[in-house]
């Protein structure tokens, strides 16, 4: 059954249209992703499921029933908002039981579900304190424990963890993840950051002006991106684009970069039978699969590959992998290399593409190949 | 939390030279008590004048220390003193000011704080019209409004009355109260709203659980700006009532028209200082909040 249903959702306000016929899905104990920029409509869409903002057009089911119409409290969902929106003058305890004396819950099962989140959620010290009196990562405890104690059809979350520090972000987000394994709650996770969005999601919506580009598993998304701005988008360092061509090479085909020396990169048999001589493509590598064509690394896995020569720039070090802005037939590329490996600066040396993981786009649409 | 002073948003020791900061404040205290004394010097006359013997004033003048002190005068004032044709004293009057000065002050805040509320937390079409409207009020001189509200007050049947002068100040007031709540709470995260009608709260419950405890400063500047402003009107006041209906800021001012023998300067000073000590003790214990109240939100 699914929990979550968008049928051909539209929002605009006045004659801007923020939301371009969305459908979305998810089933039920499924945690869905909303990923884009700033701007691309996916805290609008948040609270749309939420009942804050009417719809243009289109349906929103809950558990199958439509629910356009229905008021926030009618919907069974809870939420957790950037700002953790905890009422100020409340005590923790306060915070948490609200939403049950709202909904007329007896003194005693309060209480009870009180204790036990808190207990999940490791806050039991704080219940009699005020959030003026929290730091920034137990305030985010406490929202989801105001969450929690609802035990909703549907948890919201926009952009929670946006106002923590690097250190703690990372904590809370295996700690959302452990949660939403435990509940198995339908969640719906609005962020910016493709790194929240690969980690917790089982899968990732991804929306760029109020259009979805694509609704798949993390996996999926990473490796067949439907087009340059989902490739762009998700993963850091950022996918390389090269304009290239596609040149027929016996049976198969293999791929030019234009403004190099000519070298043909064989693409693998068997697939790609779309692509015509001489097309005029986007060949997209990820900055992992390079490697020193001393590593032989292609040829280890048995993969027929060809090195391009590589001019180093610059290089950035992370200290687990190194980053290297390089030029590859005049045009930029990112390479990540492990540390020891890494050429010095103004060379240039051989790498190897892993061509079993590339994506080509066509040159108009964008479209994945 | 621990509230340790960390960091200091200005530092007058780094302000230049330890000369040229003496030298500053040197004049800025110089001045301030330069004011001080000029604010505080109409207080002191009329507080020892209260105290003297009229021949003693008649004789030295308004403006001298007092040669012998009786407290006689300020009984006199209360209870027996002879204003507009009564012998009451301004006891009378002083409670006819309390009647109306509460209950207007009470009902215009209650009004001003859940219009404020319905207008910076529930939008709807035309609300900024409906605001506008409101705190138009604030704008209108009160002269303009004495015509109609003559018209209202003589069709419901409440010329001369003290609930007339309640009506009257407590829709004038509204217009003040709506604008100062509704600007207070323009910076109550709308959040909040969002979370709590998640939580299944209404209207009414998102006001009394999370907009009321959150309104104390604004309640105090409320209530401060409308007893004050209510306890020293004149103007409707003097229009609108007369004889024993009268508040006192009216009454008073029937010392200098009545122009019968001689003037008790000594009890009209004291009936002054009972007329003028409400509003002041109000801004005694409130003013602290009320700067604050005034310019939160003013300032992020």
């Amino acid at each position: 059954m699914s929990s979550l249903q968008i049928k051909n959702l539209r929002k605009s306000y006045g004659a801007v249209e923020v939301l371009k016929d969305i459908n979305l899905e998810a089933e039920s104990g499924e945690f869905v992703a909303l990923v884009g920029p700033s701007g691309c409509g996916k805290s609008t869409l948040l609270s749309i499921i939420a009942g804050l903002e009417s719809v243009t057009s289109g349906e929103v089911l809950i558990e199958d029933h439509v629910v356009n119409d229905a008021a926030p409290k009618d919907r069974d969902i809870a939420m957790v908002f950037q700002s953790y929106a905890l009422y100020p003058t409340m005590t923790v305890r306060q915070n948490m039981t609200f939403g049950m004396e709202c909904r007329n819950i007896d003194k005693a099962t309060q209480d009870e579900t009180v204790k036990r989140v808190a207990t999940l959620l490791q806050i039991e010290p704080l219940l009699n304190r005020k959030p003026g009196q929290l730091s920034g990562g137990q305030r985010q405890r406490v929202a989801m424990g105001r969450a929690l104690v609802r035990d909703p059809k549907l948890f919201l979350f926009d952009e929670p963890l946006s106002n923590l520090d690097a250190k703690l972000r990372v904590e809370m987000r295996s700690e959302i993840k452990k949660l939403h394994q435990t509940v198995g709650r339908t969640t719906v996770y609005v962020t910016h950051d493709q790194i929240e969005a690969m980690t917790l999601a089982t899968r990732i919506a991804v929306m760029y002006q109020g259009v979805l580009q694509q609704y798949d598993t993390p996996k999926t998304i990473y490796e067949k991106p439907a087009n340059t701005f989902v490739a762009g988008f998700m993963g850091s360092p950022n996918m390389n684009f090269f304009k290239a061509k596609a040149v027929k090479n016996g049976d198969g085909f293999s791929v030019v970069i234009e403004g190099g020396e000519g070298t043909p990169l064989p693409l693998p048999a068997d697939r790609y039978d779309t692509l015509t001589d001489g097309q005029s493509i986007i060949f997209g590598v990820r900055p992992e699969h390079f490697s020193p064509a001393s590593d032989n690394r292609a040829e280890r896995k048995g993969i027929a590959s060809v090195a391009v020569p590589v001019r180093v720039d610059m290089d950035e070090p992370t200290g687990s992998e190194t980053v290297l802005l390089t030029t590859i037939a005049g045009q930029n590329a990112t390479i990540v290399c492990e540390p020891d490996a890494a050429p010095a600066i103004g060379d240039t040396v051989d790498f190897e593409i892993d061509m079993t993981k590339i994506s080509l786009f066509d040159r108009k649409s964008e479209l994945r190949l | 939390m621990a509230d340790a002073t960390t960091h200091q948003e200005f530092d007058p020791l780094a302000t230049g030279s330890r000369s040229k900061q003496r030298r500053s404040r040197a004049i800025v205290y110089t001045l301030l008590v330069v004011f001080a004394l000029i604010y505080i010097s109409p207080l002191l006359i009329i507080l020892t004048n209260a105290f003297r013997p009229l021949e003693e004033i008649v004789r030295e003048g308004f403006i001298s220390m007092p040669n012998s002190m009786s407290f006689g005068y300020w009984v006199e004032a209360w209870s027996t003193f002879c204003i507009g044709g009564t012998c009451e004293g301004v006891s009378r009057y002083f409670s006819n000011t309390l009647l109306m000065t509460v209950p207007a002050t009470i009902l215009s805040t209650a009004f001003g704080v859940v219009n404020g509320y319905a207008l910076s937390k529930w939008r709807f079409k035309g609300d900024m019209w409906v605001f506008g409207l409101i705190t138009l009020g604030v704008f209108l001189p009160a002269q303009m409004t004495l015509l109609p509200w003559a018209f209202v007050l003589g069709k419901l049947g409440l010329s001369n009355s003290i609930a007339g002068l309640v009506l009257v100040h407590t829709v004038q007031g509204i217009s003040f109260t709506t604008l100062f709540c509704r600007n207070y709470f323009v910076s109550v995260p709308d959040d909040l709203i969002k979370a709590a009608r998640i939580d299944g709260a209404g209207f009414w419950r998102i006001f009394r659980r999370i907009m009321l405890p959150l309104s104390p400063p604004i309640l105090i500047v409320c209530v401060i700006w409308q007893f004050t402003g209510i306890w020293n009107e004149f103007l409707f006041g003097t229009v609108f009532t007369s004889g024993a209906n009268q508040p006192i800021t009216s009454a008073i001012v029937a010392f200098s028209g009545s122009g019968t023998g001689e003037r008790h300067y000594n009890v009209e000073a004291a009936s002054v200082i009972f007329a003028a000590l409400p509003p002041l003790f109000i801004y005694v214990i409130g003013g602290k909040y009320f700067v604050r109240g005034l310019t939160s939100g003013a300032v992020k």
